[in-house]
């Protein structure tokens, strides 16, 4: 299968995006630092080739397994890391998301891809694909905007202990480019989720009729989406960062995750239809 | 004579003992009054900056420096204990010559040191606590730190509190563009840092001081603007760095000026950069989620990173040090024979003028020629004798045996009994 193939090489480019960021924990990350960039944004490139060429072999765009999105979701996260990268030159996301990018590039590569070249899908096709390339462009800039409220409780720690120029997190971002990381990301975020979850109830709205609502998956992700507005609100009416912030947005990050995971047991939400 | 220095600096005592030997400006006077009047100090001058508190005097027999402080500032033996140095002679010189060369500083080369010095002696020489021996100490110390200055790199290395400061609003603001510094006294330190802010970028400038005047003085130069000093707290939420310098002697900035400042800042971060002793913002401040207080051993301690190059330059500096100290040291122990030398020469010249004066008389009348030729011969008679003794005197003085040969030459002549009169 030529789209495992493709994922398989991404999967191992990424591996020296987990090696730089596991390496940065103990200290030596020099040598790894030139090759890191070069490496990941490869593996991006042959990731969406396998992407292409799996949804050109199912005959749609939309994944249709729980793996197919989970190469998908790393995709759009490494996509995210390099935007900001560009604008910011942060590396320090990398910290969080390569490690995370290949957990899924490796879920999604090490089960054989069960072939239901045609998933039975009830709705429109259309609106099921931006219902996901929403909620993934969300969940992402969620988890950047948690990674930088991470990192600015570290940072701030850093400055307040007063360890001054040297050590393993003196080479983190300025305060306020952390903070402005996390803030846009969150504002950007913003809308694709809401829209994202929009766009899913109409889905369900038109399958399901309104019972579709007590489903754990959707309860989870009005939760989220909720805790991502006090987030929002927070911050840009009080200016809440550090420590408050970081807590709000591992909460929203943890409901992002559990929403995430909900379709395990979710009655409604299954990739592959019952 | 005896040089005895005794202090505290920012390596041998932290913040909290600094404080609590700080001398203020108006206070300088009195110190100095009060130690001169010790028992058995001749000189004495009190150097009181950021980073040291130090007691230098000239002594005959010594004197209970210790005693001193702990009377002075009120403070019990114990808790000095530790925390205190002690130079004496050759010590006590090099001490000071690696102070004024900003060798002791806490940021080594920061050139502040030497005006501060400069500033104490000024101060302890128009008392007349300074004259003889300290005033050639002092005045070498200066020659000694513009050589190291002029010979080695250790200036250049602008690594001063300021762009310490400067690297650290950085870290925080990521750029200084826009941002608006705060002075809070108006010091010459807290003017340097500020000039440093300015030039990577801080836009505004607000200065408030309790001399109105000098705050005015100093917002022309940086086309900043002023706010009275009582109203510091209602304007201080405009600054994204504030600077403190204040002689104030208790906290200027506590816990709750800090969470006024946040909310006032939406919660914005806030620099703190207190460069005060006794410090202007108080520890607890730092413990707010966004503001950030770094005072003087803070900024020490995040400059400490020294380079390699910077210790070459140092170690260049200190044989500089060592050399000029005993070149000093020789100098003192010439000084040390002067008053034996004009001693002999005032004893000779008493005995021609009593020879001359004797026979005077049986020589009866004399042509001035004639006159001259006498007072000539005699001088020559007594220069001739004298030149062996005189140049013994001088070329001894680094000889280990100099003190003999001096006291040899004082019993010989009889300089050491009283003149009769």
């Amino acid at each position: 299968m030529l789209p495992l193939f493709w994922l398989r090489v991404a999967l191992s480019l990424y591996g020296v995006g987990l090696l730089y960021a596991l390496a940065s924990f103990v200290g030596g990350r020099k040598v790894l630092t030139r090759i890191t960039l070069p490496a990941v944004g490869l593996g991006m490139v042959f990731q969406f080739v396998s992407l292409v060429e799996n949804a050109m072999s199912n005959e749609t765009w939309t994944p249709t397994s729980m793996h197919g999105m989970e190469s998908l979701l790393a995709f759009v996260l490494m996509v995210f890391f390099f935007v900001i990268y560009a604008r910011y030159r942060a590396t320090s996301p990398g910290l969080a998301v390569f490690p995370l990018v290949f957990w899924l590039t490796f879920s999604a590569s090490s089960y054989a891809e069960p072939t239901e070249p045609s998933a039975p899908l009830f709705v429109s096709a259309q609106w099921i694909y931006i219902h996901v390339a929403l909620i993934l462009i969300g969940y992402s800039a969620l988890f950047f905007s948690f990674i930088a409220s991470i990192l600015y409780l570290i940072q701030e720690r850093n400055l307040k202990s007063k360890a001054g120029m040297s050590g393993i997190w003196s080479r983190l971002p300025a305060l306020a480019t952390i903070d402005e990381i996390g803030f846009k990301t969150l504002i950007w975020g913003f809308p694709f989720m809401t829209l994202g979850l929009i766009s899913g109830s109409i889905v369900a709205e038109a399958r399901f009729g309104s019972k579709y609502f007590a489903d754990p998956k959707i309860l989870l992700s009005v939760a989220m989406w909720v805790v991502y507005m006090v987030l929002l609100y927070t911050r840009w009416s009080a200016g809440w960062r550090g420590r408050r912030a970081a807590y709000l947005a591992t909460f929203a990050f943890g409901a992002a995750v559990l929403a995430w995971a909900a379709n395990n047991f979710s009655q409604t939400h299954r990739f592959i239809a019952p | 004579m005896n040089f005895h220095v005794i202090g505290v600096n920012h390596n041998s005592a932290p913040l909290e003992v600094r404080e609590r030997l700080a001398v203020s400006e108006s206070q300088l006077p009195d110190a100095i009054r009060s130690l001169v009047q010790l028992p058995g100090v001749d000189e004495g001058m009190v150097l009181s900056t950021c980073n040291r508190v130090e007691v230098l005097t000239s002594t005959k027999q010594g004197a209970d420096l210790r005693r001193f402080l702990g009377e002075y500032f009120r403070l019990s033996a114990d808790a000095l204990n530790g925390h205190i140095y002690e130079f004496q002679q050759r010590e006590a010189v090099r001490h000071i010559f690696r102070v004024a060369a900003s060798l002791d500083s806490m940021v080594v080369g920061e050139p502040q040191i030497l005006g501060q010095v400069k500033e104490a002696y000024a101060v302890a020489r128009g008392l007349g606590a300074v004259h003889s021996s300290l005033e050639a100490l002092l005045s070498r110390a200066f020659a000694v730190a513009k050589r190291v200055r002029s010979e080695t790199a250790i200036g250049g290395f602008s690594v001063s509190i300021a762009s310490v400061a400067v690297q650290l609003a950085e870290k925080i603001f990521g750029s200084l563009d826009n941002k608006t510094v705060y002075l809070v006294g108006a010091g010459e330190m807290a003017e340097l840092a500020a000039r440093h802010l300015v030039a990577h970028g801080a836009k505004d400038v607000i200065i408030s001081n309790r001399t109105h005047a000098r705050a005015v003085e100093l917002a022309e130069s940086f086309g900043g603007r002023t706010v009275p000093f009582d109203q510091l707290y209602e304007t201080a939420d405009h600054a994204d760095i504030i600077l403190t310098s204040t002689g104030a002697a208790e906290p200027i900035f506590r816990r709750e000026h800090g969470e006024r400042l946040l909310k006032g800042r939406r919660n914005r971060p806030v620099f703190f950069i207190d460069i005060a002793v006794p410090r202007n913002v108080h520890p607890d401040v730092n413990r707010l989620d966004g503001i950030f207080v770094y005072d003087v051993d803070d900024l020490k301690a995040v400059a400490s990173d020294n380079s390699a190059e910077r210790r070459k330059e140092a170690e260049r500096a200190e044989k500089i040090i060592e050399l000029e100290v005993d070149r000093f040291a020789l100098r003192m122990k010439s000084l040390a024979v002067v008053p034996t030398i004009l001693s002999l020469q005032e004893y000779c010249e008493t005995i021609r003028q009593a020879e001359i004066d004797r026979i005077r008389g049986r020589l009866g009348s004399i042509t001035p020629e004639q006159e001259a030729a006498i007072e000539a011969m005699t001088r020559g008679i007594i220069n001739k004798l004298l030149h062996t003794p005189i140049t013994t005197l001088k070329s001894s003085t680094d000889h280990p045996e100099a003190a003999t040969i001096h006291e040899m030459i004082r019993r010989i002549f009889n300089l050491n009994s009283k003149p009769k009169e």
